[in-house]
């Protein structure tokens, strides 16, 4: 069993590391070696999934590391909540590699991407199946890494680099909050185990600072990479990626994990006020921004990131609110929808020689007919139309918020649903009403792009009944364990929901159908609100201007600093010391070597006279000593 | 003679012979050069494998009368802290070596110096006298400078002096540090172990500890003292680059493990928050420092001081869990930015050119190599997985329940690690391939030899630390308790 | 059996040592100069003897001392020989003004 659930990553790793070392020699076959490794980890979870729903959960560690004498484990945690992230990541994932397989087919790095894809999946199903804060760390930065390839994967592109390189340091900076989140927690509970995080545990720490800052560090972490506000200004540069990409990492999964980290360590926000109170407050926040910025986007993919960004902040509202099941609802439900759009998209692009700008299109309808149809499947179930499954998962959110009290933020998520119902509807009727405005000749996708779609839009029709009163709202017992409440279908919020559809899809109907003139006097008129929109608040021209302007000039200052100053000291030390050598030098050179070479001098003057006796012709030697020995001689007698 | 002292003799004895050899015959130089390397890589696993994990004492001890006057001896040993600084040494010399196939002129020289300096690596990290610790400390500098001053870059002369006459003047206060030891204690002993016996005034300790500090933070090198560093890594050859930074540097931290801390506590521990702040200030700094810099070598040696700040922070906590960070770290340190330091080397063969603005979209053209600098990269900078996440990682818990806030700081360091590595394979190998590269060839088999074993360990380590861990464990276990740190 | 009278053999020997010091100081020739110190050296030898039997020693004293200086002759010569040698080797001369290699 623990062998079989460690396989679910392990086989994905598997295929990326024969793609790297055999994807010169495999070439486009390498393709067959990701689909199989993820259809086959896709086969294994559901075995898992199936055992979980059997009311089993898994759970197995070993140990990884010391520390303190407290071992920080790794292993495989299998319960409600990660085997319906396990569902998501494999059944999701495996269909948008199948899509890669068509929608990258001409590109010259094929067999990288998949590379890249399986490691990605392989850090998503670890981060998924952790059992610690640690191990879900390290994955964590792992899936921000494979972000991180995939959204610069066509690096010729400037922005593509660049946009690669936002998105990882971005990231970066909500992890340090993350990391010190972990050793806060570490130090105040001594454990960093997912199954110790209970409500009990945090009960022993009511009133006391540690564990709400701890959680707010954590949940920095979360805010980078599920986007959320102030930190949300990366995921949309990260549409530079080929778009499979944008559908599994940057819509369906890895965003998701910020939502899923809140979801682990559900006791610990909702036991403080402090905590959940802010979670709410920045999810409500980011949900209504990123839904306005959405209204007059003109790329397409750029429409879809700042409403994954939006529907983010929904789930991070939820679990704000206490609505542990509706923020997981949401997140599968949206998983399958926005994968579609993203994919959907990605097949529009695909079909119009990758042009992205919505006033390009037009008339798509007609030449795409299944891209269409399933895109609409979609949009009627991010907008929220019944019986499709966003209506069943915003429903929830709604009533959560509403059952809990917190009215501001229940109707800013409804002003939420009806912005969002009517830039959805913007983007349908733009894209594939009408007439052509570009100049392309629109085709539809291959087999292997277009099944991925119909199979995703039954998905997105469907998937939302098992948490609908249809199903006895099975999915929330299952996820709560039978342990939270279950809210009932209140008709005020359903009235309030599809009132705020119809809305968004009339307003849309009007500005783009019967009075396509509309848009441009309102904007004219309302320029302020429009471009603010359009520049998304000038949040990165402000980041730009402040943090990173800032952050340049610093580094330069303190690299000049350091040549100068710190550097400078070191060499003004030598260069002082070679100034006073000189005059020691000089003193040196004159008084005493002066003396030395006068001692020196005295005795060559002396022996230079000495030294004629020195002929070096034997005949005079031998003179002088015969001389000698007679004076000796002389002497003596 | 004990293993200890074939190790330590193994590469004079290869020097002798390559001396003896004709000028001119430079493959066989260089094969005998490999060879005594690979020996001594031998011998380090031979160590390893006889080493027992369960004793925190020296093992391997030689003792030896050397200068009776002076009660000076000859004194090998080794614990869980040399034996991991032995195989960084024996490992990175024989990479190093092989790297240095590259040099052309005056081989017969250069490979001589070279395994002159390799001893006096091994002798300083084994003695336990300190007297011959001082003398292998700076038989390490002298062959370092010719090394620097011959074979370097255009620069060669002034880094070369600058390197010598900086560390000289921290091993002279080094020195001073050593005979106030010999002349405090009962009876005068140069024997690290005895020292350790004594208990000295606290007043006196800190002057010591003053004295001896400056000239490991000159070596390793602490912030302000480490502009050396990269004038010295911007000139030396590649190979020596790699040696400077993986071995020369831990010099330094080894001589707080083995020297400042054990024989000095309290000292030790009142200078602590010092250390801590300095080594804070180190890792945000070098951070902010080597990203502005276009130099690619000089980069690599800024994140060097940055990367030996988080050394130095495991060191000024006092828990099991910094130290061993800390030694963990010196040890990826070394794997990491050594091969970072080859990879340059690789490009600069190529292009002869290390401006980081000048390059761009490499990695079309030099795949594999572009593969290589990003997971060296990505080591550098923290990615879990790798080796250097877990260093820095244990360093930076270890450290947060001493001092919170500098832990907060130098967790900054790991943002400013990002925004430098990844700007630089940005600027490399991302975006457009500037033509002027185009006949660029991909990095050659030889070169990929010197940089598998590194990246085998570095992941390694970064997936299962207790391979390494479980040598350093009971070692720094008893100098924590030595010291009055914290365990738990 | 009359013997030869003292005042003959150290006049001999006298004139003998007069021509190796002439011999000496006035070759330019190195062998020559060694001839003379060697014919030197043999009227030291005569005069030994003569006042060895003059005086009435035991006899064996003298010509120990005699034998000794005889050795120490060869010695030298067999030195001076060689230096010759070696000289001429080097410098093709054995003539002494010409061999100047010391002289300031």
């Amino acid at each position: 069993m623990v062998i079989r659930a460690v396989l679910i990553p392990i086989l994905p790793l598997l295929a990326f590391v024969t793609i790297v070392f055999f994807g010169g020699a495999l070439k486009r076959k390498s393709a067959w070696v990701a689909v199989g490794a993820s259809l086959a980890s896709c086969l294994l979870a559901g075995f898992e999934i199936a055992n979980v729903i059997g009311g089993n959960t898994l759970y197995a560690n070993a140990t990884w590391l010391v520390v303190n004498r407290v071992p920080i484990e790794f292993g495989v945690l299998i319960d409600p909540l990660s085997a319906m992230m396990l569902f998501v990541v494999t059944f999701v994932g495996s269909l948008i590699v199948i899509y890669s397989t068509g929608y990258m087919h001409k590109d010259p790095r094929y067999p990288k991407f998949f590379a890249y894809l399986s490691l990605f999946l392989f850090s998503m199903l670890g981060l998924v199946l952790s059992t610690t804060l640690v191990q879900m760390y390290l994955f964590w930065e792992l899936v921000g890494l494979c972000s991180y390839f995939l959204i610069g994967f066509w690096f010729e592109k400037r922005s593509a680099a660049q946009a690669g390189r936002k998105a990882f340091i971005t990231n970066r900076i909500g992890d340090i909050g993350f990391f010190l989140g972990i050793a806060t927690f570490f130090y105040a509970t001594g454990t960093v185990r997912f199954v110790d995080i209970q409500p009990e545990l945090a009960h022993a720490y009511a009133g006391s600072w540690i564990l709400p800052v701890s959680a707010l560090l954590l949940f920095s972490g979360a805010i980078g990479k599920s986007a959320q506000f102030p930190l949300h200004v990366w995921l949309p540069d990260a549409m530079e990626g080929p778009t499979p990409v944008s559908a599994l990492i940057h819509a369906a999964t890895m965003v998701a994990a910020g939502i899923y980290l809140v979801a682990r360590l559900f006791p610990l926000f909702h036991a403080f006020e402090i905590t959940s109170q802010v979670v709410a407050v920045i999810g409500t926040t980011t949900a209504l921004g990123a839904a306005y910025f959405a209204l007059t986007q003109f790329d397409i993919k750029k429409v879809l990131a700042y409403s994954t960004i939006s529907q983010l902040g929904y789930m991070v509202a939820a679990l704000g609110v206490g609505g542990l099941a509706a923020g997981s609802f949401h997140l599968m439900t949206h998983a399958f929808f926005k994968a579609l759009l993203f994919l959907g998209a990605g097949s529009v692009i695909h079909g119009c020689s990758d042009v992205q700008d919505l006033r390009e299109m037009g008339g798509l309808r007609k030449s795409m007919p299944i891209t269409f149809w399933t895109f609409l499947v979609a949009t009627l179930a991010i907008t929220g139309f019944a019986p499709l499954s966003g209506f069943w998962s915003k429903d929830e959110i709604l009533l959560s918020a509403f059952n809990h009290q917190h009215l501001i933020i229940f109707w800013v998520l409804s002003l939420t649903a009806a912005m969002t119902s009517f830039y959805m509807f913007r983007l349908l009727f733009l894209a594939f009403f009408g007439k052509t405005r570009g100049k392309f000749h629109a085709h539809e996708s291959p087999v292997s792009m277009t099944i991925p779609l119909i199979i995703l839009a039954v998905g997105s029709a469907v998937i939302g009944l098992p948490g609908s009163p249809v199903m006895d709202h099975w999915f929330q017992s299952f996820i709560l364990g039978g342990h939270g409440e279950i809210h009932h279908v209140n008709s005020f919020v359903v009235a309030v929901s599809t009132a705020m559809c119809f809305l968004g899809l009339l307003i849309a109907l009007i500005f783009y159908i019967v009075q396509p003139e509309l848009p441009k006097k309102l904007a004219e008129k309302s320029w302020l609100f429009y471009s603010a929109s359009q520049n998304k608040l000038w949040f990165d021209e402000l980041y730009d201007a402040s943090f990173i302007r800032g952050f340049k000039s610093l580094a330069g200052i303190l690299f000049r600093f350091d040549e100068r100053v710190v550097d400078g000291c070191v060499n003004q030390v030598g260069f002082k010391t070679v100034a006073l050598s000189r005059v020691k030098n000089w003193i040196d050179q004159y008084m005493i070597d002066g003396l030395v070479n006068f001692t020196g001098w005295a005795v060559r003057t002396t022996s230079g006279i000495v030294r004629l006796l020195q002929t070096g012709v034997i005949h005079h030697y031998l003179l002088i000593l015969l001389l000698g020995v007679l004076v000796i001689l002389y002497t003596v007698s | 003679m004990g293993l200890l002292s074939w190790l330590v003799f193994t590469p004079i004895v290869g020097m002798i012979v390559i001396m003896l050899i004709g000028r001119d015959q430079h493959k066989l130089i260089r094969n005998l050069a490999t060879f005594t390397t690979a020996c001594e890589l031998l011998l380090v696993i031979a160590v390893l494998a006889k080493f027992d994990l369960s004793q925190t004492g020296m093992q391997f001890a030689e003792r030896a009368l050397w200068i009776p006057q002076l009660g000076v001896y000859y004194h090998l040993g080794l614990d869980g802290i040399s034996l991991i600084m032995l195989v960084t040494t024996g490992l990175l010399s024989f990479l190093a070596c092989v790297a240095s196939f590259g040099i052309r002129e005056r081989v017969k020289e250069y490979f001589a110096l070279y395994l002159l300096l390799e001893t006096g690596m091994i002798g300083t990290f084994v003695s336990l006298d300190l007297f011959l610790f001082y003398i292998f400390w700076e038989v390490v500098l002298v062959p370092m400078y010719f090394l620097i001053g011959i074979w370097g870059g255009p620069r060669k002369e002034y880094a070369a002096i600058k390197f010598f006459l900086y560390t000289l003047a921290g091993s002279m206060f080094m020195l001073i540090g050593i005979l106030a030891l010999y002349f405090a204690s009962t009876p005068h002993t140069f024997n690290m172990l005895a020292l350790g016996q004594n208990q000295f005034a606290l007043h006196f300790q800190q002057m010591v500890f003053l004295a001896l500090f400056l000239g490991f933070a000159i070596k390793v090198p602490i912030w302000p003292f480490h502009t050396w560093l990269p004038d010295a890594h911007v000139e030396a050859p590649t190979p020596i680059s790699v040696i400077l930074a993986a071995i020369l540097l831990k010099m330094g931290t080894y001589g707080f493990f083995r020297i400042s801390y054990p024989i000095l506590p309290q000292a030790a521990r009142w200078f602590g928050p010092a250390m801590g702040i300095l080594a804070v200030i180190g890792i945000i700094y070098g951070g902010f420092v080597a990203f502005a810099q276009t130099d690619f070598k000089k980069m690599v040696a800024y994140s060097s001081v940055s990367h030996m700040g988080f050394v130095l922070l495991g060191l000024a906590v006092f828990t099991l869990t910094g130290f061993q960070g800390a030694l963990l770290q010196m040890f990826t340190h070394g794997l990491i930015t050594g091969a970072l330091f080859l990879l340059v080397g690789v490009l600069y063969d190529r292009a002869h050119i290390r401006d980081l603005n000048s390059f761009g979209g490499l990695w079309v053209k030099l795949p594999v190599y572009g593969g290589i600098l990003i997971f060296c990269s990505l080591a550098s900078l923290g990615l879990p997985g790798l080796a250097g996440f877990v260093s820095e990682f244990m360093v930076l818990l270890g450290s947060f329940p001493v001092y919170r806030w500098m832990t907060a700081a130098a967790c900054v360091g790991i943002l400013l690690a990002a925004a430098y590595l990844l700007y630089m394979i940005q600027r490399v190998l991302l975006g457009s391939l500037n033509p002027k590269w185009a006949h660029l060839k991909d990095i050659s088999a030889r070169e990929i030899f010197t940089l598998v074993p590194l990246m085998i360990l570095i992941l390694l380590v970064g997936v299962y630390p207790k391979i390494v861990l479980q040598y350093i464990a009971p070692t720094l276990e008893a100098l924590v308790k030595s010291v009055g740190g914290t365990l738990a | 059996m009359t013997t030869v009278p003292l005042q003959h053999l150290l006049i001999f020997s006298t004139l003998l040592f007069f021509i190796g010091l002439y011999g000496a100081t006035t070759r330019r020739n190195m062998v020559g100069i060694l001839i003379s110190i060697e014919i030197m050296l043999n009227a030291v030898n005569v005069n030994f003897i003569s006042f060895a039997r003059m005086l009435d020693v035991s006899a064996t004293v003298a010509q120990v001392f005699v034998i000794f200086t005889i050795v120490l002759a060869a010695a030298t010569a067999a030195v001076g020989l060689a230096i010759v040698l070696v000289l001429y080797r080097n410098q093709k001369t054995i003539y002494t003004d010409e061999v100047e290699l010391l002289k300031w």
